[in-house]
């Protein structure tokens, strides 16, 4: 749910600061209350969040600075030494480690693009009146309310390099039979159709709700102007997105680097951990090994690596936008 | 893709330009028909395969329509004791459920008090809340491991209910939500000497039904859909949620798909209905959350 929100969260966080200066001033009876009440209201909430948000954030760059077998009563104190045998290498986990990274690269550069395109495409097709128009836009919605566990026994089931219904109708047109879930290209294939097909429709979603922010008369203008449709496309449709676009860019990237549920379940990291991604890496070694210290490692570095793609994209709305209104 | 992008805008006012015939081709509702068609397809490859017999899904002839429907997959799958769909169904209603009520309750009170009321610290506190909507969830898997374990929540229904609650965005979207509310209704209830915590209850909760009614929804949906955690937090077969559960079909079954597709199909169904009759929150709280502001 988290990753529905962090562009949004950069307007508020100013809102902050002028609700928190005017206030007071406007309307001070209904701002003032006692700091017993206060309490009442945010008490039950703030204890939540201090527990498993605001401690664990600690207490995992703790844990990733000591040997931290958590079945074993010792955990030594290591100091950066589990970050040094990642970025040095040479041992078998750092080298599973960047397998991973670099298998999660792959998926996030394969996979954003045509997560960008397709729901922008689907997006404005949807955006005019039509009979059966919320059917349709619910339709490419649906899958994405089914859970990554389904998504992976279906596409599991249709991929399948024996028994699947791709393979039954590829046979039927007399091609090959193709091993998706277990070779080289194919796993990515495996992997990027499905995530497709599953949150295309939630970008879509944010697509639509920017389409109709971008006024009409600017579309009546570029016409009078005789510009045709690529042309209001590209001159009216894209630059009013602009905000839109790079917020579904940085939740898609993020997105695609959390890749867990499809290689789990639909590739299993084959073939030879090809396809394992860095959280399933993660959990694997954490979890399952319960190498916590330098699973815990793993999670500082994607951390970084994810915040500084948030930053990056993030900076691009903020030097933009003034330009724009410039113009 | 790019001629599907660029193809629609051309027809917003075709009338105006050419009277002609192409008009009459409705291009667009054909291009998304079919699409429509296509993306309905493997959802409904799961639904006539959850009816074929076990035998039918590994015979070299596949068919779209089950040659003879049968209940086999869902009887083989609902009396099984390895893998207790039913069990599982029910731990995820209850999880989900009860995550949803103790995000509306708690995230609700926080951001009425956020939104509000003033009080030392409450800066800081906004800044934090927010700020955590940026720490991507992998960097808190490991330690709420601990804490869960320490509390001594490991394979129970606590663990998958209560630290999920903790996220920031129940509180960020309500107090949106509140901040839009005029606030001439509590400053009059004030004057009246009503109580902050009436005010609260009989103002500010029944004028926000519409955003605590998607908030509701979309927690309910991101936990009865949410795998990475249960599928370590939980282990006994019966104290699984439905996600993790199905993660376990595919050793269970191998390539069985007939059953397999009957446990897909169960945890699909409710939330595939309660999608399709509250779409218009879900869709607009997708919007809503991703762009206000």
């Amino acid at each position: 749910m988290a990753t529905i929100t962090p562009v949004s969260a950069t307007a508020p966080a100013q809102e902050v600061r002028r609700g928190g200066g005017r206030a007071p001033n406007a309307d001070p009876a209904v701002m003032r209350a006692g700091l017993g009440t206060a309490l009442l209201f945010i008490g039950p909430y703030l204890v939540l969040f201090c527990t498993f948000v605001l401690a664990p954030i600690v207490y995992g760059l703790w844990i990733s600075l000591h040997q931290w077998d958590f079945l074993l009563p010792g955990k030594p104190f290591v100091g950066l030494q589990n970050y040094v045998d990642l970025l040095t290498g040479g041992s078998t986990t750092s080298e599973t480690f960047w397998n991973s990274m670099r298998a999660t690269a792959v998926f996030t550069v394969l996979s954003v693009p045509l997560l960008m395109v397709l729901p922008l495409a689907l997006a404005v097709a949807l955006n005019k009146k039509f009979p059966g128009r919320n059917a349709v836009r619910a339709v490419f919605f649906a899958p994405f309310v089914l859970g990554v566990a389904v998504i992976g026994l279906l596409w599991r089931y249709l991929l399948d390099p024996n028994v699947g219904v791709i393979n039954y109708y590829l046979d039927l047109l007399g091609f090959e039979r193709i091993p998706f879930t277990t070779a080289t290209p194919w796993v990515w294939l495996a992997l990027v159709v499905p995530t497709l097909w599953w949150t295309a429709g939630y970008n879509m979603v944010i697509f639509l709700a920017g389409l109709q922010d971008i006024s009409a008369e600017l579309y009546e203008a570029a016409e009078l102007d005789g510009a045709n449709s690529w042309q209001r496309f590209r001159h009216v449709t894209l630059p009013g997105l602009r905000p839109v676009t790079i917020f579904v860019l940085t939740i898609t990237i993020l997105a695609s680097a959390n890749v867990f549920g499809q290689p789990y379940l639909i590739t299993q990291g084959q073939p030879g951990g090809e396809t394992r991604s860095v959280i399933m890496q993660i959990g694997e070694e954490g979890l399952r090994r319960f190498n916590m210290g330098s699973a815990s490692a793993m999670s500082t570095v994607l951390t970084l690596a994810l915040l500084i793609v948030s930053a990056i994209c993030l900076s691009f709305l903020r030097e933009r936008t003034p330009k724009e209104q410039k113009r | 893709m790019s001629t599907a992008t660029t193809a629609p805008p051309a027809r917003t006012k075709p009338a105006l330009q050419e009277p002609g015939s192409r008009s009459r081709i409705p291009w667009r509702m054909i291009f998304l028909g079919l699409l429509a068609l296509l993306f309905l397809t493997p959802l409904l490859w799961m639904a006539s395969t959850s009816l074929k017999s076990t035998a039918e899904v590994s015979q070299a002839d596949l068919s779209m329509l089950p040659q003879d429907p049968t209940t086999e997959g869902y009887e083989k799958i609902l009396g099984a004791p390895q893998t207790p769909v039913e069990q599982w169904f029910l731990n995820s209603m209850i999880a989900a459920t009860g995550q949803t009520i103790l995000v509306l309750v708690v995230a609700t009170m926080a951001a009425y008090a956020l939104a509000r009321l003033s009080f030392p610290g409450k800066r800081i506190i906004t800044a934090l809340v927010l700020a955590t909507l940026f720490v991507p969830p992998i960097s808190l898997l490991i330690p709420n491991y601990v804490i869960v374990s320490e509390l001594g929540w490991l394979d129970s229904l606590a663990a998958v209910i209560v630290p999920g609650a903790a996220g920031a965005f129940g509180v960020f979207f309500l107090r949106q939500f509140f901040l839009s509310l005029p606030v001439e209704l509590e400053e009059a209830a004030l004057l009246d000497g009503a109580s902050r915590w009436k005010i609260f209850m009989t103002i500010i909760v029944p004028l926000s039904r519409p955003a605590l009614a998607t908030l509701a929804l979309l927690t309910f949906l991101a936990n009865w859909n949410d795998f990475l955690w249960p599928l370590y937090v939980l282990f006994s077969p019966e104290r699984l949620t439905i996600q993790p559960g199905l993660s376990t079909l595919q050793s269970a079954y191998t390539t069985d798909y007939a059953t397999i597709m009957a446990g897909g199909a169960i945890a699909s169904i409710p939330v595939l209905i309660l999608f399709l009759i509250s779409q218009r929150f879900v869709i607009e709280g997708i919007a809503r959350g991703g762009l206000k502001g």
